[in-house]
């Protein structure tokens, strides 16, 4: 029962991450149609900002308010380079899938070369907090703190952006956009602020991501941005294309099924599964668990 | 009161993977009443609408004039456009199916400006009533008439209405055809319609657009008078008030009040 219950939490821990990621690369996709390969690339930057900002940002360090300080550093940084490539690389090529993919792909290679390139390709011990690296005992199981940390974060930013779309005039714009681009912009309002926006939010949910999977995970590399965008995208196309609730959905069920599956059999199964579950996914239910519908 | 036209097309041309849909379209729109554009199924009636609002699509290419007063209209973004006062009703209502009424209306509020919720609910009172439920559920009528209030949320200088009796029963269709008549009073609309019964309830100054061409503008009721003229331009017998053609008695069953 002990390990069902870790296997649970650590499960869901995985599953915060993978929905941090997803939740902005879905809102991106259902708003504005781009698939953005470059999201991974926000979660490199928040990680490594972080890291950075804990090491050198006055005020900031590896506990107490300091860490808290390091990781808005991190989510900021994040956030300024998504919008950064959205006003600069992708506002001119709206409509224009093949070169979107294109760039995007690029810049996610480049950003990850760059990483590389200053920081080295060695993964770096990340400063945490000392109760992050503890366990907490639930119902008999020792949890680690840094996957309990993931969830709660996760919670909070679920609750956050669904309260963003249902009680702000910028999420009902983002609603009906998702739902119909077109018909939005053609009441008056410039849909491409919207756009900005959700490139803006994704890229501060992906930062976090990197900061707290860096916390969880003990260590920063360059290239741990791209290999949970391809589960992260897992879980958007489950989900649902601008569904934030199918998202968060798909990663619960993404994260329990990896690790269940990988602690039962063998090692690397569960992410056959995943793929499979993708697969099944697609043939019975094409457009996700909630179509595309920016819930609220 | 100014006789000058409030929308002025000239020798308009789009053209759309490939296909040269509209092919130097010409025509003027009254600053008073219903104008409306006619045609059989796939002349560029909506995408001459379309064309006015610059919603035409990605890779098509739009040649020509469109000036609303002195303004320009070409190569302005369909937003400013829009908040500039050419507001639009288009075909198949597009409400937001997953937001509420209230919020499709809220949606449809601009900035720096005072909605006219009196205005709306004093002609669609069912929405006033119907604001928590959801837009998709509602029935064709009561989203047309959404779609319809959408608009009327704000001032405008010309109204480009697609379709608006499309597939809707005969007496919502008449409620319709009605509200557009008292609509029409304050603001000149261009009229998409194929229904000729609310043609020629509504319509003072007709276009009959043929082949992506404009075959012929006038008087709405004249043309309507002309059974040999309507049979040539739309593939209709007379304008006795019977359903156009291109507008099947099924589409009409298809959808109640």
């Amino acid at each position: 029962m002990d390990t069902v219950i870790l296997l649970t939490l650590t499960g869901l821990g995985l599953s915060a991450l993978y929905f941090l990621v997803a939740s902005g690369l879905s809102l991106v996709f259902g708003l504005a149609d781009v698939l953005n390969f470059a999201h991974g690339l926000f979660l490199g930057v928040g990680a490594y900002a972080t890291w950075w900002a804990a090491g050198n940002l006055p005020g900031a360090g590896g506990d107490g308010f300091g860490f808290v300080l390091a990781v808005a550093f991190g989510v900021l940084a994040g956030t300024l380079v998504a919008i950064l490539v959205e006003l600069v690389l992708i506002r001119p090529l709206y409509s224009r899938t093949i070169e979107q993919v294109l760039v995007t792909v690029g810049l996610s290679l480049a950003g990850v070369a760059l990483l590389q390139a200053t920081w080295g390709a060695d993964p770096r011990t990340f400063p945490r907090p000392d109760w992050t690296r503890e366990v907490t005992s639930v119902l008999g199981a020792n949890v680690p703190n840094g996957g309990l940390l993931l969830i709660i974060a996760a919670v909070v930013v679920l609750a956050a952006i669904l309260s963003f779309l249902r009680w702000t005039r910028y999420g009902l714009v983002i609603r009906a956009g998702v739902e119909n681009r077109e018909m939005v912009t053609a009441l008056g309002i410039d849909v491409r602020k919207a756009f900005t926006l959700v490139f803006a939010i994704g890229g501060a949910a992906a930062a976090l991501a990197g900061a707290l999977g860096s916390v969880y995970f003990g260590t920063v590399s360059p290239g741990q941005g791209g290999s949970l965008l391809i589960f992260a995208f897992i879980v958007v196309v489950i989900g649902g294309m601008g569904s934030v609730v199918g998202s968060a959905y798909a990663a619960v069920a993404v994260g329990l099924l990896q690790q269940f599956v990988n602690y039962y059999g063998t090692s690397g199964l569960g992410d056959i599964c995943v793929v499979g579950l993708l697969a099944v996914v697609l043939l019975l239910r094409p457009q996700g668990i909630a179509g595309k519908v920016a819930t609220a | 009161m100014t006789t000058e036209p409030v929308l002025s097309v000239e020798d308009l041309s789009v053209r759309i993977a490939g296909l040269h849909i509209l092919q130097g379209v010409s025509f003027t729109v009254a600053p008073t009443g219903v104008t409306v554009l006619l045609g059989r199924n796939g002349v560029g009636k909506t995408t001459t609408l379309r064309a006015v609002l610059g919603l035409t699509p990605t890779g098509g290419e739009v040649r020509g004039s469109i000036r609303m007063g002195a303004q320009t209209l070409l190569a302005r973004p369909t937003h400013r456009l829009v908040r500039d006062g050419l507001g639009y009703v288009p075909e198949d209502r597009c409400v937001f199916a997953g937001l509420t009424v209230a919020e499709n209306l809220r949606l449809a509020e601009r900035r720096g400006t005072t909605p006219a919720y009196d205005k709306v609910f004093a002609l669609f009172p069912e929405l006033d009533r119907r604001g928590r439920q959801r837009a998709g559920s509602l029935s064709g009528g009561q989203q047309q008439m959404l779609a319809i209030g959408r608009v009327l949320l704000n001032d405008n200088r010309l109204l480009l209405v697609d379709e608006p009796t499309k597939g809707l029963a005969p007496k919502v269709v008449t409620e319709v055809a009605e509200v557009l008549e008292r609509v029409a009073e304050s603001v000149p609309v261009l009229l998409v319609e194929q229904n000729l019964a609310v043609v020629r309830r509504l319509a003072r100054d007709a276009v009959v657009l043929a082949a992506g061409r404009v075959a012929w503008t006038g008087d709405a009721r004249e043309l309507l008078l002309e059974t040999a003229l309507t049979r040539s331009l739309l593939g209709v017998g007379s304008a006795d008030g019977h359903h156009h053609e291109a507008a099947p008695a099924a589409a009409a069953r298809e959808d109640g009040h």
